[in-house]
């Protein structure tokens, strides 16, 4: 995970969440429905998004997590950039989410139209109602390009 | 600046050390500053660590106060770091006796307030380097996190700010004019936003110590319902419990994690008395309340002969409007962690209500209030929720660490929090309007009918006169239009279930019926609903200056693809005016789709641009989601919603274009935090009218009523 390994004693049907906030403080990944409704626990699994809350952590065995920390230890991603650029956090506690769900549609689709960001998006809930900053932060990261490029 | 005992862990300190140390208040990143008054302190490496008395909830206040500073102050940006401050007298709201966060009021009560503390420190830095350089104070002045001088000497504020803090402060200052202002009144990013970006923002339910348990609580499954016994044998055996115990709020079960705990809950048994809550149910409240809005009730405004002026008007309009319970929902669900030892207790949660917290957690803990501590981390959302009037959260949380006799955190779980009550009450409104012979109107009578939400908390004294809870008929009693006979009446109902004020609060249920109507009676008079509101708000001109604004900006009367129809609506609230159209669309199987929101607001002087169009935005979002989609409802006592699949929210592919204008003037600032949400459920359900011929009465607004026949 985050380019670690980490081997946790969890009864493996512990939601991947949990481990991640409970066992290794990794805090960035946030509860919000405990049943995949919110997206707020949103991770990369092999470079795709999956709602950690959900996820049993033995299924997750041997496989690739990204969360926020590790989408920010090498510098901003271009996604995390543009959220600055765009100004696009209020209370900020679905941004985690939106931004792992943004940064798969990316790897996905580079160049998303507004009926892609709404498919991939609309399972990701802002109550504070970021919805259309979010929405140009995602066209502003699509135009920078590839993440190989930063 | 803090004083003894723990620092309260501060969002944004902790961020900039990006350490994920806990509690520590970036120690170790930040030499501590020295303070220049209650708000300001600037350390010696020049950071400027503003002590602010406002929690951040998303609604921008971080960064709008710390802008009143930062123009009097004269410091760079890039310098300033902020926290909410402790409990402490000097950071009560400047109207309540209590430090708070609410009502849309925090820019502008503390405007001349924080101007000031601004004005004063600059001054004693100032003074400070007039006394080093042995010059004359007024040919030095401050820019840039610099002291400088005519003469060419220059200073940086962290050389300064030692001396500068054991000077007096100035008995006078003098605040900058609005004309030489540089920072006010432009757009500026939130400070908080790296913070929440980078995934290193703080909230309350981040917060653990080691050793540190987490709890989860089995509350009542009715209103009033009391425990009765409870069997941990299969819960205790589930590997993480470590304890379930009784507690005012319920039954906690205690573990080394939320999924452990709730796994527990899960596994106990538990029997109620559950008295006489189970007898609730929305569906003979409704009735209850549709049959009292036919009597008159307590009078809320009276003017001119209403009855007589409806009993002989030429057209008569009469229409019964209602709205649900609607729950809060913020994304973070409610938490907050406890340490208590040796006589005294820390309690680390966001919150909108720091010193009620205190009090009413220190009551439960059976210490005076001054041994309790409140850190407040970033709000997770709050929308009134984390103002509760019996500080639900904190006195549970404090209840289970007390019981447990262990730092324990208390976490809700969606469930627990989508069913725990304090809910916008439902309401139900019955109106009538009487036209003339020449479509004029002359008689509005609108009886209101609902709980109070000021009614046993300690605002009543002040919020509740002569029968009337000023929440309850906000709006409908300054009805803006010119109508020459006039009645609003308030019935006051009571049930078990818990209420409380909701973002816009009451505003969020009258602006919906008194605009929904005021478009009814256009419509019987065969009017053009822009031209009779600006017919009728002829005397009130901040109304009329955002009607207009935002009719032209949507394009009023000018063509739509077909298919689409336009609504507006206005509101003033919170000293703001707010003005919507929304233009909509109505699916074959009924649903509304809401395609773009023009939004117009007056909120008189304004700090920042960008702050306020994004408040506008999430009103928008957030009013649409309790149009379209928002209810609570009550069967045998229990709610009968639960998470988000039921209780579901605006999502992104509903999410509209939205515009937002801001008039300019130099009009006393009003709040921007509500406003936003009162005028989009009518400005929609007008649309709804003008396209589909049928008027939305009730909301949320169902796709079975829109259906093509």
């Amino acid at each position: 995970m985050n380019g670690k390994k980490y081997d946790v004693a969890s009864d493996p049907g512990t939601p991947l969440l949990w481990v991640l906030r409970d066992e290794l403080q990794l805090t960035a990944t946030k509860y919000g429905c405990g049943i995949g409704q919110c997206g707020a626990c949103t991770v990369l699994v092999d470079g795709t998004a999956v709602r950690s809350c959900v996820r049993a952590v033995s299924t997750v065995a041997g496989k690739e997590i990204t969360t926020l920390e590790g989408l920010s230890a090498g510098g901003l991603h271009p996604v995390q950039a543009a959220w600055i650029a765009e100004n696009v956090p209020q209370c900020g506690y679905c941004q985690p989410g939106q931004i792992m769900q943004a940064v798969s549609l990316l790897k996905k689709i580079p160049e998303p139209t507004d009926a892609d960001i709404d498919a991939a998006m609309n399972g990701n809930i802002c109550r504070c109602g970021t919805y259309q900053r979010i929405r140009k932060a995602i066209h502003a990261a699509a135009a920078m390009g590839p993440e190989g490029k930063r | 600046m803090t004083g003894r005992g723990p620092r309260p862990a501060s969002p944004l300190l902790t961020a900039r050390g990006g350490t994920g140390a806990r509690g520590a208040a970036g120690a170790g990143t930040t030499p501590a500053p020295f303070a220049l008054n209650p708000f300001v302190g600037i350390a010696a490496d020049g950071t400027v660590a503003l002590t602010l008395p406002k929690s951040e909830m998303g609604q921008g206040v971080y960064t709008g106060l710390a802008m009143l500073i930062a123009e009097e102050l004269g410091c760079a940006w890039e310098s300033v770091v902020v926290e909410t401050a402790p409990v402490d007298e000097r950071y009560n709201h400047t109207l309540r006796p209590i430090m708070n966060t609410g009502g849309s009021t925090s820019t502008w009560t503390e405007w001349d307030r924080l101007s000031r503390a601004g004005a004063s420190a600059r001054e004693m830095l100032v003074a400070a380097a007039a006394k080093a350089w042995k010059a004359d104070p007024e040919k030095c002045r401050a820019e840039n996190g610099r002291v400088v001088s005519t003469d060419g000497r220059s200073l940086p504020f962290g050389e300064l700010a030692e001396a500068a803090s054991q000077l007096a402060p100035p008995k006078e200052v003098r605040l900058r004019a609005p004309s030489a202002w540089t920072v006010l009144g432009r757009p500026r990013a939130s400070i908080d936003t790296p913070a929440k970006v980078e995934g290193t923002a703080r909230y309350g339910i981040d917060y653990t110590e080691p050793g540190m348990l987490t709890a989860v609580i089995a509350r009542p499954p009715v209103f009033g319902a009391q425990l009765v016994s409870f069997d941990t044998e299969k819960a205790k055996a589930v590997p993480g419990v470590r304890d379930i115990i009784a507690v005012p709020a319920g039954v906690a079960v205690i573990a080394d994690g939320f999924f452990p705990a709730e796994k527990g809950r899960r596994l106990l048994k538990i029997r109620w008395d559950e008295g006489a809550g189970s007898a609730v149910s929305t569906d003979a409240m409704r009735e209850e309340y549709r049959k009292l809005a036919a009597t008159p009730g307590a009078v809320a405004r009276l003017e001119g002969d209403p009855a007589g002026a409806f009993a002989g008007a030429a057209t008569k309009l009469t229409a019964e409007y209602e709205v649900p319970f609607l729950a809060h929902a913020p994304m973070e669900p409610l938490n907050a962690a406890v340490i208590a030892k040796d006589g005294s207790a820390d309690i680390w949660l966001g919150t909108q209500s720091q010193t009620r917290d205190r009090n009413m957690a220190a009551a439960a803990f059976g210490l005076p209030p001054e041994k309790v501590r409140v850190h407040t981390l970033f709000l997770g959302g709050g929308f009134g929720r984390r103002a509760n009037p019996v500080a639900d959260f904190a006195t549970q949380a404090a209840g289970v660490a007390k019981a447990a006799g262990k730092p324990v955190r208390v976490v809700w779980s969606r469930e627990d929090d989508t069913r725990g009550g304090f809910y916008r009450p439902m309401w139900f409104d019955r109106i009538c309007a009487g036209l003339d012979r020449d479509r004029n109107l002359v008689a509005w009578q609108h009886t209101i009918v609902g709980q109070s939400i000021m009614a046993g908390t300690p605002m009543a004294a002040f919020m509740v006169q002569g029968g009337i809870d000023e929440t309850s008929v906000e709006g409908a009693r300054e009805l803006p239009y010119a109508v020459p006979n006039i009645r609003v009446d308030l019935h006051t109902t009571t049930s078990p279930v818990t209420v409380q004020w909701w973002r816009s609060v009451g505003h969020s249920h009258t602006a919906f019926v008194v605009e929904s109507f005021l478009d009814e009676v256009a419509h019987a008079a065969g009017k053009d609903p822009l031209a009779l509101r600006m017919e009728l708000l002829q005397d009130m001109p901040r109304h009329r200056g955002v009607v207009g604004l935002a009719a032209e900006k949507a394009g009023w009367g000018t063509p739509l693809p077909p298919g689409r129809a336009r609504g507006i609506a206005v509101a003033e609230s919170f000293g703001s005016f707010v003005a919507q159209v929304a233009e909509v669309s109505v699916s074959p199987a009924g649903e509304v789709k809401v395609h773009r929101v023009v939004c117009a607001i007056d909120c008189g002087r304004y700090v920042n641009p960008d702050g306020i169009t994004a408040q506008m935005e999430g009103g928008i979002v957030f009013g649409l989601s309790a149009a379209l989609h928002g209810e609570i409802t009550l069967k045998d006592g229990k709610v009968v919603q639960s998470n988000f699949h039921n209780y579901p929210v605006l999502r992104m592919a509903e999410m509209p274009e939205v515009e937002v204008h801001i008039v300019q003037n130099s009009e006393k600032p009003g709040g921007v935090g509500e406003p936003g949400v009162p005028p989009i459920a009518p400005a929609v359900c007008n649309a709804i009218f003008a396209l589909t011929g049928k008027r939305i009465r009730k909301l949320p607004v169902r796709p079975e009523v829109l259906k093509a026949a």
